[in-house]
């Protein structure tokens, strides 16, 4: 029971890092319905520029911790959304209109660039960084097990809680996100209307990859450990939860995180370690198969 | 000789809450052209799309019987199933042909599955056994005659995109007929037709009922269509079959004028009168 | 006057866009470029990199500015010449280009007489990505179906002939078609469930699927000895004739020649070319049949090849196969040249190279995908010196070309049969991509 508490904690703090990048591509898939496969390599972009601001901010004197945090929470998501602008700027508008699978292509180009470009500046070798945030509350104790619950994951699971709201709200109220959900709905005919289309679609970019700078803030934070290759993976799973909540819906993309944090969690606990992916790729098969609308999405019906 | 070709049986279908058809019985003879017409949003299209297996009906029953006594429960059988086995063939409202691939190409792809069994599942043909080459030859000889009489022979080596509008849907017939079927099913042949187009339609859908034994039916809003060349009309609005008879008892069916005037029944009869 | 006036408007928009880009380059460049962490003592430590940054932000400043007033001047006319030869590459029956792929071919089978060892060893390269690529083209140029996982089968095959010729001792030639086989009852397996996804989604599932073999080939140890791979995988013989220095039935032997290391190499280099001519074939020949007017039938319009009468499923799955199977055969070949196989030659980025190169010579044109496997594969090999400099400059060449020729290299498509004697190639802006 303990662990198992144990376990739900842990699942939710990585579930909420997944959730939070998994609303970068369903926002992108909802709006000009491609996969942003570079969107996981913004993450990883996302945690070195944390990285490395943090590691300035504490050369030049700042250690007051939450100040500190601050900063770098701010200018990482600055430059990481200047990345993600970037991005669709150069390799995904000038084909918007073209065919379907030429912008997938620029994608997977540009999530190799990114991965090796930032291997060639700042080095193969993982960057590994002291805990910052330290201690926390013990919840349970019993049959020689504590359930811990520290201050990183009380940290994470607000800031994401705070996020999703702030940005659903941003959907739901505001002139930019009449205009995305325009767009979504028909792009020519939004254009046709006086929304700005490119302008839209670029912003998307920006909340997403803001979106995903903190997540890499966090998962810096909390393994302490990044490479130039945690994009990968990361994205591939943010994108499972993305289609498990039901892609173009914003909290089906945090439920799915959830779910997928979880279910990652339990299995390296209970089983084995070494599939913990294999589980990943398979709920990604599973529910793609048999559930493809998601758990919140709106089901497509063919039309003949 | 007026057997029944296709016989629609107490056939609902329902999205969710919402109920497109309702109850809907009619039959379609063979040799005949059966004309399907409503209203938009009557349902039409959704009975296509039961007829050749595209939705699934959720109650009723379809029967399709050859001219050699052999029935299909189409209700039952998958789309392609429909197509090859019970030989119903289909075109669309909004034309699906294969736009990258030629006039010609797209006659042979209909003519599939007798080429793959000529081709001993292509295993044959790579090994160079089995005259895969004279049915090949063959399946062109069929889709020559189709263009023949669809007046596209000139263009059949283009590809199917760069055709003009009129073409493209006589090229879809064309290819529907070299499935060699039974039945087939045509929705709204003459959309989009100039009158001169519509005419050529309304001769090359005659020919096909004269001189090739086929039975049509089809969906359709140009009424010079509907009334010149059908034998037989049903009507439906919402759903539901609101008139079924021969051309003359339809156009002077206050019930038909109500539905597509939009006027009550005793102000349509007065119309009529 | 309105002339010069004009002039310097042009300047100035130039000059302040290119300042826009500059700033732009500053953000992006700050950190990344302009710090660069070391590990130290308990954690990390950094220097600035001043030059780097102002490299990249100068970098950026003239680049946009030479784009803006020299290089986007005026009508850009220059690839006419490459138009026309493409097209003539679309229509390779025509002309000229008829006598083209024979001389491609014959000069291909002389080569290893002029060629050094390192241009053979390059040519063994290239000609696998082809083979790769021609299989691959299957699926996704004809069929249309979004594959992110071929690299799957590779692994099939490859593990299917170390796993044999390693523990069974079974020869190279008995295990290659049972390795083409047998990825392709894996292309099928994995094919099956996947049939109703349409688009990113069967995309991203494949792409799963390919993870997860890897994975499982990474852990299971008892098989496939995990990470470390498996070595000492037999070399093919030439009608049981061994290319060794010494020992029983040795090819110079025989031929009562002196031995020379170059036999094998040249050996390998021939059984790759008659793989990838064979995989031409019979894709070619796929494509003039049925099966294959149903695989570009179904690109174009699933619904309609349904409403023909078309068994779609059996379609897909026979692409699947097709595809995988000459997959298995690459594997296999890669298996026997390395001579050692282990997981990390199987990953994601493979299929991504492999996919690449399908896309960017254009989809279902063969000779599209062998000019890409040429330009992308051997321009790699040129960057060989700079090792870490490579993917980052392949990536940046898959942007490029892509965005300059979103339908790829060659993109006009060839019809399959003519009813009159004129034969010309589907304009690429006409043929459809594939819904799944």
């Amino acid at each position: 029971m303990e662990y198992f508490l144990q376990q739900l904690i842990n699942g939710l703090t990585l579930g909420s890092i997944y959730g939070l990048i998994a609303i970068g591509y369903t926002m992108v898939y909802g709006i000009i319905g491609m996969i942003n496969f570079a969107h996981g390599d913004i993450f990883m972009v996302g945690a070195f520029v944390s990285l490395i601001v943090f590691l300035i901010l504490l050369s030049i004197g700042v250690t007051f911790i939450p100040l500190a945090l601050l900063i770098v929470l701010v200018v990482a998501m600055v430059v990481t959304s200047a990345y993600g602008w970037t991005v669709e700027r150069l390799a995904y508008r000038p084909l918007r209109s073209s065919f379907r699978l030429a912008p997938l292509i620029t994608a997977i180009g540009m999530s190799i660039f990114l991965e090796n470009y930032v291997q060639v500046v700042q080095g193969a070798r993982v960057k590994t960084l002291q805990p910052v945030i330290t201690g926390g509350y013990t919840i349970m104790e019993g049959n020689g097990f504590t359930v811990q619950l520290s201050n990183i994951q009380i940290i994470i699971m607000i800031l994401t809680v705070a996020l999703m709201g702030i940005f659903s709200w941003i959907i739901a109220k505001t002139p930019l996100g009449r205009a995305q959900r325009a767009c979504e709905q028909d792009r020519l005919m939004a254009g046709l209307l006086g929304v700005n289309v490119d302008r839209t679609i670029s912003l998307t970019f920006v909340i997403g990859a803001a979106l995903a700078a903190v997540a890499g803030l966090m998962f810096l934070l909390y393994y302490g450990v990044i490479d130039f290759y945690i994009g990968f993976v990361a994205g591939i799973k943010a994108f499972t939860a993305a289609v498990l909540g039901g892609i173009g819906s914003l909290p089906g993309a945090m439920l799915g995180g959830l779910i997928i944090g979880l279910i990652e969690t339990f299995w390296s606990a209970y089983f084995t370690i070494e599939y913990k992916d294999v589980a990943a790729f398979s709920m990604l098969a599973i529910v793609l198969i048999f559930m493809p609308s998601g758990l919140l999405g709106k089901p497509e019906v063919e039309k003949v | 000789m007026s057997d029944i070709i296709l016989q629609v049986d107490h056939m609902t279908m329902r999205f969710g809450g919402l109920v497109a058809i309702d109850d809907l019985s009619f039959a379609a003879r063979r040799k005949e052209i059966t004309a399907l017409i409503g209203p938009n949003g009557a349902g039409k299209t959704t009975v296509f799309n039961c007829i050749t297996g595209f939705y699934k009906p959720t109650e009723g029953m379809l029967t399709m019987t050859h001219a050699d006594g052999e029935t299909f429960l189409l209700e039952r059988m998958d789309d392609f199933r429909i197509a090859r086995d019970a030989k119903v063939a289909r075109t669309f409202q909004n034309i699906r042909l294969f736009g990258g691939m030629t006039v010609l190409e797209n006659l042979l792809v209909a003519q599939h599955n007798p080429l793959m069994l000529a081709s001993k599942y292509s295993i044959g043909a790579i090994l160079g056994i089995g005259g895969y080459r004279r049915h090949e030859n063959k399946a062109v000889e069929l889709a020559r005659h189709w263009l023949d009489k669809t007046g596209l022979i000139a263009r059949a080596d283009d590809p199917a995109a760069d055709l003009p509008y009129g073409d493209q849907r006589r090229l879809e017939i064309a290819r529907a007929m070299c499935t060699r079927p039974e039945l087939l099913c045509l929705d709204e042949p003459a959309a989009g037709l100039n009158p001169k187009e519509s005419d050529d339609l309304n001769k090359l859908l005659m020919s096909i009922r004269d001189e090739e034994g086929l039975s049509i039916l089809l969906i359709e809003h140009d009424m010079s269509v509907v009334m010149g060349i059908s034998d037989h009309i049903v009507v439906i609005d919402y759903g539901k079959k609101i008139s079924d008879g021969d051309p003359a008892f339809i156009r002077s069916d206050p019930k038909v004028i109500a539905a597509y005037l939009g006027v009550d029944e005793d102000e349509a009869g007065e119309l009529a009168s | 006057m309105t002339g010069t006036n004009a002039k310097k408007g042009r300047f100035a928009a130039a000059l302040k866009e290119a300042a826009m880009a500059a700033l732009l380059a500053a953000v992006l460049a700050s950190f990344l470029l302009g710090v660069r962490t070391i590990p130290a003592e308990g954690g990390l430590s950094f220097y600035y990199r001043p030059m780097w940054f102002a490299v990249a932000v100068a970098g950026v400043f003239f680049g946009r500015l030479f784009l803006r007033l020299i290089w986007w001047r005026g009508d850009r006319t220059t690839p006419k010449l490459y138009d026309k030869f493409t097209s003539s590459l679309g229509g390779i029956t025509e002309g000229w280009g008829k006598y083209l792929g024979p001389v491609v071919i014959i000069g291909a089978f002389l080569l290893p007489f002029v060629a050094s060892r390192y241009v053979i060893d390059t040519s063994i390269l290239i000609l696998t990505y082809i083979l790769l690529g021609w299989g691959l083209n299957v699926v996704v140029g004809l069929a249309g179906l979004l594959d992110l996982g071929y690299v799957a089968f590779y692994a099939v095959g490859a593990y299917a002939y170390a796993l044999l010729g390693t523990h069974f001792g079974l020869s190279f030639w008995v295990v290659l078609p049972l390795a083409g086989i047998l990825a392709a009852t894996w292309g099928m397996i994995l094919g099956f469930p996947v049939l109703r996804l349409r688009g990113d989604y069967l995309a991203i599932v494949t792409l799963a699927f390919g993870e997860i073999i890897r994975i499982i080939l990474l852990n299971w140890y008892k098989v496939t000895n995990g990470p470390d791979g498996i070595s000492g995988i037999p070399r093919p013989t030439f009608f049981g004739l061994q290319f060794k220095r010494f020992g029983e039935h040795t090819f110079h032997q025989f031929f009562g020649i002196p031995y020379s290391p170059m036999h094998r190499l040249i050996f390998m280099f021939y059984i790759i070319l008659l793989l990838a001519l064979l995989t031409s074939y019979v894709t070619n020949r796929l494509r003039r049949l049925p099966v294959g007017r149903a695989w570009e039938a179904m690109r174009e319009d699933e619904i309609a090849c349904r409403a023909l009468g078309i068994n779609t499923t059996n379609t897909k799955l026979t692409a699947f196969a097709i595809g995988a199977f000459f997959g298995g055969l690459g594997g296999s070949f890669f298996a026997t040249r390395q001579g050692f196989i282990s997981p990390e030659s199987f990953t994601f980025i493979e299929s991504a190279i492999i996919l690449a190169i399908v896309v960017l010579g254009g989809m279902g044109s063969q000779i599209g995908v062998a000019i890409a496997a040429i330009v992308m594969i051997g321009g790699f090999e040129v960057f060989r010196e700079a090792a870490q400099y490579r993917m980052l400059i392949f990536g940046l060449l898959m942007v490029v070309i892509m965005v300059w020729k979103p339908r790829g290299l060659v993109s006009g498509r060839m019809p399959t049969i003519f009813l009159g004697k004129e034969r010309k190639s589907v304009s690429g802006d006409l043929v459809k991509e594939g819904e799944g």
